[in-house]
């Protein structure tokens, strides 16, 4: 049987993990709200900006010369997988279901002999991809030391994306991210860039108020440049959404991995306490014991 | 006087979302005053400062740096790349601004006249951008 000293100082250091998770927790809390904000703060422009492509889509749709950051290259070998993950851990499953999706999307891809590579934002999908697929890796981004991911650095990937493409290394590209559903559920989703989806269902509904009003806007300058222009921007605006996406998951899901461990850690100390307290009464009940038979003896 | 609803947004925040009676926007091909009931239009913007006017008086400045405008007769969406009140830019920081859009620009001799075009716009903004900052 353990001995009283022992057991005293499993019992501490497990006190001290537990004040150590319920902080994190508490703070993976407060972070959660932020990321949350900066994510609803990014949606009308995405919005808006949905329903201007919606519309410039139409105007353009059947133009052989349509970018190709709208419709693609017109083959469909190569494929860029952009993976974006947490950039620390102890964040519950976060990172591996993210990780263990993208592995699968890969083994899929490359089953159907396409050419994969990979592009990872966020340092722990990158660590766990790199174990099998490194000779894939085109990139990794990390944002480690970074307080808040801004437009800016989703423009910068972006501008990498475009460059990739113009200079033909990929024909197809998707963002690999954990959706944030709510705080206990982050799903790991897969989302297409280019060719870049429009939402035309979403358009209709959205202009339904001016009829077809849609299709009667003037350009200025025209049509093509604006396409030009605005194509890049939705590009940086979705793996904007997708990482802001992915924070507010991560944080969800560390809160959740921390508020488990915290119960964990009160459990273990329950269990600890009753062990000491019954080993201490062992210890006096066999003194006791010692003593009165001595005293009987005499 | 007639209104029309302006938003205003930038990827990071929604700045502006109201009625209002014209606003004058930096087009990339010369600026534009927009009054409620106008043609349905997708204008791509330039830096510059946008100029809203409410009750007969320009009410407020915001600078922006590029981006796109959507005018429906009703209503008028403004997506900018980057947009800030005018009383809060920092000259500092316009000044910085221009000196990076000019060494990016010095250096794109050798690019593609689309690179150096968009370095070109780059620098106009930044230094529109400086001389909004200086007015204000």
């Amino acid at each position: 049987m353990a001995n009283l000293k022992e057991l005293r100082g499993r019992i501490n250091s497990v006190k001290s993990t537990r004040k150590i998770t319920q902080a994190m927790k508490m703070v993976a809390a407060a972070k959660l709200r932020r990321a949350q904000q900066q994510a609803e703060a990014a949606r009308p422009f995405a919005e808006r900006m949905a329903r201007m492509l919606a519309s410039l889509g139409q105007a353009v749709a059947g133009n052989p010369d349509a970018p190709t950051l709208l419709v693609g290259t017109g083959r469909d070998q190569t494929h860029l997988l952009i993976v974006v993950s947490g950039e620390r851990g102890l964040a519950g499953a976060f990172n591996t279901n993210v990780g263990r999706y993208a592995r699968t999307r890969i083994r899929e891809l490359e089953a159907q002999g396409k050419t994969v590579k990979v592009l990872a934002v966020g340092r722990k999908a990158a660590a766990y991809l790199k174990r099998e697929f490194a000779s894939r890796f085109v990139g990794e981004i990390s944002f480690q030391g970074k307080k808040q991911v801004g437009f800016a650095e989703a423009q910068e990937i972006a501008l990498r994306v475009t460059g990739m493409l113009e200079a033909g290394e990929f024909d197809v590209c998707t963002l690999i991210f954990n959706h944030f559903r709510n705080v206990i559920s982050q799903i790991p989703t897969a989302q297409q860039l280019i060719p870049a989806q429009l939402p035309e269902v979403e358009a209709t509904a959205a202009n339904g108020a001016q009829g077809d009003a849609a299709a009667w806007y003037e350009y200025e300058p025209d049509e093509a440049t604006i396409l030009a222009q605005i194509l890049p921007k939705n590009l940086a605006i979705q793996i904007y959404r997708a990482i802001l996406d992915s924070a507010a998951g991560f944080y969800g899901s560390q809160m959740n991995a921390m508020d488990n461990a915290t119960r964990n850690a009160g459990e273990m100390i329950n269990k600890l306490t009753l062990k000491y307290n019954r080993t201490r009464q062992a210890n006096i009940t066999s003194e006791l014991i010692e003593i009165i038979s001595g005293a009987e003896a005499l | 006087m007639a209104t029309f609803d302006l938003e205003l947004v930038s990827p990071e925040k929604l700045l502006l979302s109201r009625p209002v009676e014209m606003a004058i926007i930096p087009a990339a091909e010369g600026e534009m005053g927009v009054l409620p009931g106008m043609a349905p239009m997708i204008v791509a913007l330039k830096g510059g400062v946008i100029r809203v006017q409410e009750n007969g008086a320009i009410t407020e400045k915001l600078f922006v740096m590029g981006g796109f405008a959507e005018i429906t007769p009703t209503r008028v969406t403004v997506l900018a790349d980057e947009a800030t009140p005018v009383a809060q830019l920092s000259r500092a920081k316009a000044a910085e601004r221009v000196r990076e859009a000019e060494a990016a620009y010095s250096g794109t001799a050798a690019a593609t006249p689309e690179e150096r075009e968009l370095t070109m716009d780059r620098l106009l903004a930044a230094r529109e951008m400086e001389a909004a900052a200086e007015a204000a």
